[in-house]
């Protein structure tokens, strides 16, 4: 198992999702970075007062988001894992909901409440989207958890917050610390609630990024911008990998069967409070579907039956429903695309640490992966225009382009969600498994995969609804005659007239069905041969 | 193990890929033509089935984002460019467009028949498609409820009387926005725009960042009943705010109005120039035109094509509308732009 | 049939595990690794099995080389301190676990998975969950999980430790019968005395990386080949033979070492002593006696043990020396 024949293998197996990113990724970047500095100007660009405003209320924002979100998702996250309690499958799906909302949609559902916009409303939705990311990824990796190690704290005095915070916490940070890197880079890089909330008094990184390289073509300023924003989200990622890497330990993993159980006592509580965050969650939601029902003359579904044909005077160039099922093969072809080199890579991370290569290796494409979740989707999607008809076969309008900008960003989530679990599987189980005659394939099939089984299907349904609701790229890219969900609602938004406005309001309705439909099916799903597991 | 691994992970990818183009691609035959638009372009399915029947010519339509973002794709990629033919390019950009080297020229026969009032420059390489003015839109009945009468011109929203009324669009981020703003530059001039929108800030002018927002939100006589009975919207508008009595809620002033024309040119370097060009005489041709005010909210730039019923009554096309040559526009925009937004975003 | 260690090294960076250790296990023979923690035992339990790369030395089997044989194929079970069971499988499914590594069909599979089962004590207890067990009972699964796949050779690192003063005791005589029972050819890791007496047949002392002596458990226990051997094994005290003549009035060929039953109360005793402690045992009393100004140790019956600084008669119990080997080979 630790040979130095097999680290070296390891390394090289590290080379195909660093193939893939510096191809799709990287590349594209880096030649319309290239451009804007060619340009020049770039220096009075970086060194200019506003840009530095720019760079510090973008992280700020970004923070308080994040630590909102952290706070009000881990009641969510112990709801899942731990707690037997009726109505906990509507949480899981319920919580999914807000993320795969257009950002067009919740900073109108959020303004009607702000109708001034400001920093308390960017910083509320932003944390409205994400604490999906923190209810999921880190009660992904508390479902697997022992919890006697607890108990055993409890019994020898700590109070249940104190038994908490020094037992479960510590075994929690890797997937604490995941959730707080993926969450920050979402915020930092939330365009659509920026751009409605911020009005024009409010600027980040990225809206300033999109504004100078579509609307003004000002390359340069772009790219000082863009470099900006890489340094800003690599020190991010440094400072997020280092805080992991002493975290990742052995635990004993535990079957989800024998972890979840009634609430007792002060646990009650913390289930009272998921609810009403899930609740708060949910009153946008209500607002979006009231306002899809209502008209100037009371209720009516008119907005509905439009979604199944092309809308008012033919708006739409596909039914709202053939929408719906454009965004779900979409979303499924990115789904497995981001599965297979998500898992691929958190495998080959965990391989990597096992066969003791050096630490560079690892880190290196851990932080790689991650990187397309900090860069603004315009730079990306600039970047294809000019370097994708240097591959075979054009593919700047290409199709495929589609589910494969939405695997760049799926895939660092599939990553966050699963290698936590991956790592916390005991060696030694696994070397008893090659004890008992199992070839090295055969034990990640038979203990890791299994163990990780359910935290890979939370990844799967995660990222599916990532790229259900993603709009930035796709509408780049997205053929006219295939637009997904997203899509029309951003259309149907941009026309005036009531039908319009209610089939928007419809359609995200639909989104929000499918999503939850999505959901609930991936959960019915288990890993084969898998057990009680 | 790893051999199992990479060839797994090579068999799925291949898998997804076969769901993905195995869509509804049309088979590239010799007389495909790649039209490059905006997000907003629309086109009636028949009026597109006719034209290939007609001329065996099948149309690919690639979208590309607003005007602006199209352009600057159209610039980066203009040495392999994505398509045969782009429509989209619009008054503010066309000077880019056309400086760049984008756009090949072409004498189109269907461009004399009204396209030719609205042309760029003389050089035939951009070919206007359709108008949309930018105009102030008002809520009859809201202004109506607050006692004031309509305003007529751009003078009228600084008097107190229509104080916090008005709602307008970030001209950075907006492109009706950017419209209203050229057109108060227009009416009054490029150095005394500045007190002009001084006065309107003092008068409680609101800003925010697109249409959307302002028209769905904040303007009292759309779906959304916001609170603002004045907000900078289309002079087609109107047409989709017709009430159960047949008389349109909202009205353009005006007098307030910033021609906005879309044109269409074939792209220099395109694989298919010959089709492309017929494309383009399809775009000016009077079956497409007649389509355009359904379709995309705007007028046809084709003399004699009729207008739908509802828009005769509540969107006539603006007679004195104001324009400013694109070069202008071109050398100017960003400066003007951020004047602006330190002058009332601060 | 049997394992040969030819001067096996393991290092770890700069630090030398194990070094130079020669061992054989012959066909149905059971030897125990003893040694106190971190000499290397355990180190050099995986080393056969395959988790650790020897930085030098032979592993062979039947003569044959293991070298570039994979964990998976050598064919060796191996039950862990902690048992190591797998959580997402019942009791079934992890004793046949090994069976289904090697193609075994579903029936066969039944019928080993019952028949280890009654083995280790655990008839009926398939379909339970392992999470649900006792640390006995786990052990005993694992043990079984290891030998269903009939392997050619069982590794045991510490099966017992995790365990229970009384449940250990118990599960080691039931560990040898079994072993006996199914003839198995086996490497014991352990680091308590008892433990290793009672399973094998030869006893492996290691410390610091080496082995010092190998032999029958009597033999090692009665003539330990070196001082700190004989610590390892329980003697408190070593005299040379002149001090043991004149002390004790035993005459030994070389060191003795006295463990603390060397010395037992007893009133036709030729030895005096005064006690200067006593400590309750379960089955014993231990006291500190004073032999001429001399500290020993002793034991007494627990019923009327006698009181501090009462004089007693001491009688030299042989079975509680050890006769050092001070010049003896470490044959195997």
């Amino acid at each position: 198992m630790a040979h130095a024949r097999s680290g070296l293998s390891w390394a090289f197996a590290a080379l195909v999702p660093l193939v893939f990113l510096g191809v799709f990724f990287a590349w594209p970047v880096l030649a319309i970075v290239r451009l804007g500095l060619r340009d020049g100007g770039v220096g009075e660009a970086l060194t200019a007062a506003p840009t530095w405003e720019l760079v510090g209320f973008t992280l700020g924002q970004a923070a308080a988001s994040t630590v909102l979100a952290l706070v009000t998702g881990l009641p969510v996250a112990f709801l899942l894992a731990r707690c037997k309690v009726v109505g906990s499958g509507f949480v899981r799906a319920a919580v999914m909901v807000p993320f795969v909302l257009p950002t067009v949609v919740v900073g109108l559902a959020f303004r009607a409440l702000w109708p001034d916009g400001g920093v308390l409303p960017i910083v509320l939705a932003n944390a409205f989207f994400n604490v999906a990311v923190v209810a999921r990824t880190v009660g992904g990796l508390w479902a697997h958890t022992d919890r006697r190690a607890e108990d055993a704290a409890r019994a020898l005095g700590a109070s249940r917050p104190r038994a908490f915070a020094s037992v479960v916490l510590p075994s929690l940070l890797p997937a604490i610390g995941s959730a707080a890197s993926v969450v920050f880079l979402f915020c930092a890089t939330s365009f659509g609630v920026v751009l409605v909330l911020g009005g024009a008094r409010y600027r980040t990184l990225e809206t300033e990024i999109y504004l100078r390289t579509v609307e003004l073509f000002d390359l340069s300023g772009a790219a000082a911008l863009s470099l900006l924003q890489f340094a800003a989200v690599l020190a991010v990622l440094l400072l997020g990998g280092l805080a992991r890497r002493r975290r990742e330990t052995a635990l004993s993993l535990r079957g989800q069967v024998d972890v979840v159980h009634r609430p007792t006592g002060g646990e009650w509580g913390v289930v009272a409070v998921a609810f009403a965050v899930v609740l708060t969650l949910l009153v946008p939601v209500v607002g979006l579907v009231v306002r899809s029902l209502s008209t100037v003359d009371g209720w009516s579904l008119a907005g509905y039956r439009a979604l199944t044909g092309t809308g008012e005077r033919g708006t739409l160039a596909v039914s709202g429903v053939d929408a719906a099922m454009n965004s779900v093969r979409t979303a499924t072809d990115a789904t497995l695309l981001a599965l297979t080199i998500g898992v691929f890579s958190a495998v080959v991370l965990v391989g990597l640490r096992r066969g003791r290569t050096p630490w560079g290796i690892g880190e290196a494409l851990d932080t790689a992966l991650m990187l397309p979740l900090g860069v603004s989707a315009v730079t990306v999607g600039f970047g294809y225009l000019i370097t994708m008809d240097a591959l075979p076969g054009d593919l700047r309008t290409s199709p495929v382009l589609v589910p494969l900008a939405q695997a760049l960003v799926v895939t660092p989530l599939i990553v966050r969600i699963v290698l936590p679990v991956l790592r916390a599987v005991d060696e030694r189980l696994r070397q008893a498994a090659a004890t008992l005659g199992a070839s090295p394939w055969r034990v990640w099939r038979e203990v890791d995969l299994p163990l990780a089984g359910r935290s890979l299907v939370a990844a799967a349904g995660f990222g599916f609804v990532v790229a259900l609701g993603e709009f930035g790229a796709t509408s780049f890219l997205a053929r006219p005659e295939s637009p997904t969900l997203p899509i029309v609602i951003a259309r149907l938004m941009s026309r005036p007239g009531q039908l319009n406005s209610q089939m928007a309001y419809a359609a995200c309705a639909l989104l929000m069905v499918v999503t939850v439909a999505a959901v609930l099916l991936i959960e019915k799903l288990r890993v084969p041969s898998s057990g009680e597991f | 193990m790893l051999r199992h691994v990479l060839a797994a992970a090579a068999c799925l990818s291949l898998v997804a890929g076969c769901s993905v183009s195995g869509g509804s691609a049309p088979a590239a035959s010799d007389h495909t033509v790649t039209l490059v638009t905006h997000d907003s372009f629309v086109a009636k399915q028949e009026t597109l089935d006719a034209f290939k029947a007609s001329s065996g010519i099948t149309i690919k339509q690639v979208a590309s984002g607003d005007a602006g973002a199209l352009t600057n794709k159209l610039v980066l990629t203009k040495a392999n460019p994505i398509g045969d033919v782009a429509f989209g390019v619009d008054s503010t950009f066309a000077s880019r467009a056309v400086k760049e080297g984008v756009f090949a020229e072409y004498a189109s026969p269907e461009a004399s028949k009204g396209a030719q009032r609205y042309q760029v420059d003389g050089s035939n390489k951009l070919h206007a498609v359709d108008v949309g003015d930018v105009c102030l839109n008002v809520d009859i009945a809201g202004l109506a409820a607050k006692g004031v009468p309509e305003p007529t011109s751009y003078d009228d929203l600084v008097d107190p009387k229509y104080k916090d009324m008005l709602v307008v669009e970030d001209p950075a981020t907006s492109s009706p926005g950017l419209a209203f703003l050229l057109g108060t530059i227009g009416k009054y001039g490029p150095t005394s725009w500045t007190e002009y929108w001084t006065k309107l800030k003092a008068n409680g002018v609101k800003v925010v960042s697109g249409w959307e927002e302002a028209y769905n939100q904040d303007f009292s006589g759309s779906a959304g009943k916001g609170p603002k009975p004045i907000v900078v919207s289309y002079a087609s508008s109107p047409s989709a705010e017709i009430g159960e009595d047949g008389a349109p809620r909202t009205k353009a002033v005006l007098d307030t109005c910033y021609r906005q024309v879309e044109y269409a040119g074939v792209l220099n370097g395109a694989k298919n120039p010959e089709d492309a060009k017929k494309v383009v005489d399809f775009l000016l041709s009077e079956k497409f035109q007649a389509d355009v005010p359904e379709q995309m909210y705007v007028y046809p730039s084709r003399e004699g094509v009729k207008l739908p019923e509802s828009w005769e009554k509540a969107a006539p096309l603006p007679s004195a509308s104001q324009t400013l040559p694109a070069e202008q526009v071109s050398a100017n925009r960003e400066q003007w732009v951020s004047q602006w937004r330190t002058l009332v975003v601060g | 049939m049997s394992l040969r260690i030819d001067g096996i090294g393991v290092r770890y960076g700069a630090v030398e595990a194990v070094s130079e250790v020669d061992l054989t296990v012959a066909d149905g023979e059971v030897v125990a690794l003893l040694g106190p923690s971190g000499c290397g035992k355990s180190t050099l339990l995986r080393a056969v099995a395959g988790l650790e790369r020897p930085s030098a030395g032979v592993v062979a089997w039947d003569d044959e080389d293991l070298a570039g044989v994979p964990v998976h194929r050598r064919g060796f079970g191996l039950v862990f301190q902690d048992g190591q069971l797998f959580p997402h499988r019942d009791v079934a499914g992890n004793v046949a676990f090994g069976m289904r590594m090697h193609g075994v069909e579903a029936e066969a599979r039944h019928k080993r998975v019952a028949e280890l089962l009654e083995l280790v004590g655990l008839g009926g207890y398939q379909k339970r969950r392992v999470t649900e067990l006792s640390g006995g009972e786990q052990q005993r699964v694992a043990l079984a999980r290891a030998l269903a796949p009939r392997p050619r050779l069982l590794l045991l690192d510490e099966p017992l430790s995790a365990l229970d003063r009384a449940l250990r005791e118990q599960l080691a005589v039931d560990l040898a019968r079994l072993l006996r029972e199914a003839g198995a050819t086996a490497l014991v890791v352990t680091h308590d005395h008892d433990e290793a007496f009672t399973l094998a047949d030869r006893v492996a002392v290691m410390r610091a990386g080496r082995i010092r002596q190998v032999g029958p458990p009597t033999e090692v226990w009665r003539s330990p080949v070196d001082v700190e051997t004989a610590r390892f094994l329980g003697c408190g005290k070593i005299l040379p033979a002149d001090v043991a003549l004149d002390l004790l009035g035993i005459t030994v060929p070389g060191r003795v070492g006295l463990r603390s039953t060397a010395l037992r109360v007893d009133s036709s005793g030729t030895l005096e002593g005064v006690v200067e402690e006593r400590v309750h045992r379960r089955d014993h009393v231990r006291l500190l006696v004073t032999v001429r100004d001399e500290e020993f140790e002793a034991v007494a019956p627990v019923a009327e043990p006698p009181a501090l600084g009462d004089r007693v008669r001491l009688v030299v119990d042989p079975d509680g020396l050890a006769v050092l080997g001070d010049q003896a080979d470490r044959g195997e």
